[in-house]
């Protein structure tokens, strides 16, 4: 069981587009200062597909998923 | 067992091999692609990489890491010629051929040119070899810089080199920049921000002709007689689906290949990306996208069309893009006519910062996002569940 994923976001890569925040909205969240913010760094394993979906969409390519 | 054939190594394609090898297919899958190399990432071509601000080699496709993993036979430099639909054989340049139990096709699109598009400082950016092409011409202190077209590839080309300080002209032969994608009513919106950087953009007449001293271009001539003087012209007038091979196939083609509602184009064979036209349930019509997130999402449903036998899923999909011009973010949910109604949600065109919802009757076409990343993914969440109006209106109110 990988229950120790971690969510890392390259923030120099980051261009807040927010298809992140589309995909996986209970991790993900750009505010309206335009930032990303990582609401759970450790998500719940049931989070995994979501979370990785978002990584492969991410058009900088600025997520990673560590196990 | 037969194999799996893909054809074309780009997002649409490889996406397709994930799917499959996610949904559990363990069979042999060979991807070919007619480039000697995996293609590049598209996006930054006509940014970072010309820009000189992202190492070549960065431009990765995302899965270009996982490749090995996703344990496919990749054949480069190798061109389909022709394909037989009823046994799903595609033969290839060198001759050789392959029969498959299903085929992916997904060989993307090539860029139109203008006659005179061999002279020398005449640039389309397509791939890697093109962007790195023009950034030679554009660090050589050219004059002026025309661009043909005022669509995606020529308005993140003309910010990009206004970037590097170059004078530039914009020519479009329409009446307002990013016609395909945009209602004309926001196109304007576009070409001011354009001006606001200093570009001198020309809209609504169309090019006549390059002119040439020896074998380099030095101007443009335009349909109104006027020149414009330019050592390097970069032509952004569209791609063509490349489908020239398929002709005589039994695969259906039209505006690139014809498939149904579930990306099947023939039995056994489907097909996405920009080279793939299909009935896209959500919005009741037929469409073709070339977008770079579309072709991944494209992809994998196309790779999970194949594994579905009779009983596949339709693909019900709100296309979305994005486009960096400057300090502007462009996003875009949706797929709007040109003519639908333009509703400013949040924000104003003069402060280059809003949302504007596109609308026909009670529907919500797209929604575009200027510098509202935020708003602009709660928006396409919505559209995803609806193309309802008012649920978007209801978002900013």
């Amino acid at each position: 069981m990988g229950v120790d994923m971690k969510v890392v976001v390259n923030f120099d890569l980051c261009e807040s587009n927010a298809v992140c925040m589309g995909i996986a909205p209970e991790v993900f969240e750009v505010r309206d200062d335009d930032f990303l913010y990582i609401l759970q760094e450790e998500p719940a394993e049931e989070l995994r597909g979501k979370v990785e979906e978002a990584a492969r969409r991410c058009p900088k390519q600025a997520i990673t998923v560590e196990d | 067992m037969a194999p799996i054939l893909v054809v074309g190594a780009s997002l649409a394609g490889l996406s397709a091999l994930d799917a499959l090898r996610t949904a559990g297919h363990d069979g042999e899958v060979i991807v070919v692609d007619a480039a000697p190399e995996l293609p590049s990432d598209r996006p930054p071509l006509s940014k970072q990489v010309l820009a000189g601000t992202m190492e070549p080699e960065a431009a990765h496709q995302p899965l270009a890491n996982r490749l090995a993993e996703l344990d496919a036979e990749i054949r480069f430099s190798t061109s389909a010629t022709a394909l037989d639909a009823a046994t799903r054989t595609v033969t290839f340049a060198d001759g050789t051929a392959i029969t498959a139990e299903g085929i992916v096709l997904a060989m993307g699109a090539s860029p139109r040119r203008l006659p005179g598009g061999e002279l020398a400082g005449v640039h389309v950016v397509r791939t890697l070899a093109d962007s790195l092409a023009l950034r030679r011409d554009l660090t050589a202190s050219p004059n002026r810089v025309a661009v043909i077209g005022a669509g995606f590839i020529g308005a993140e080309v003309a910010a990009t080199c206004r970037g590097l300080g170059l004078e530039v002209t914009m020519i479009e032969a329409a009446p307002v920049p990013m016609v395909r994608v945009l209602p004309s009513a926001i196109g304007g919106f576009v070409a001011d921000v354009h001006r606001d950087h200093g570009v001198d953009v020309r809209l609504g007449v169309g090019v006549s002709g390059l002119l040439a001293d020896g074998d380099r271009v030095r101007g443009v001539e335009l349909a109104d007689g006027s020149v414009i003087d330019a050592d390097v012209v970069v032509v952004g007038i569209g791609v063509v689906p490349s489908v020239d091979w398929l002709e005589g196939s039994g695969v259906p083609v039209g505006n690139g290949i014809t498939c149904d509602e579930t990306c099947l184009a023939a039995p056994g064979i489907v097909a996405a990306g920009d080279v793939a036209e299909w009935f896209n349930p959500h919005f009741g019509e037929r469409m073709r996208v070339e977008q770079w997130e579309h072709a991944i999402e494209h992809g994998a449903a196309a790779g999970r069309r194949l594994l579905a036998g009779d009983d596949g899923e339709p693909f019900g999909s709100v296309p979305w893009f994005w486009s960096d011009q400057y300090d502007r973010k462009l996003q875009m949910a949706g797929r709007p006519a040109a003519d639908d109604e333009v509703v400013m949600l949040d924000g104003t065109v003069e402060e280059r910062r809003f949302v504007a919802g596109f609308r026909r009757g009670d529907r919500c076409t797209g929604v575009l996002g200027v510098n509202r990343p935020r708003h602009a993914i709660q928006a396409r969440m919505r559209l995803v569940e609806s193309l309802n109006w008012a649920p978007i209106r209801d978002l900013f109110t």
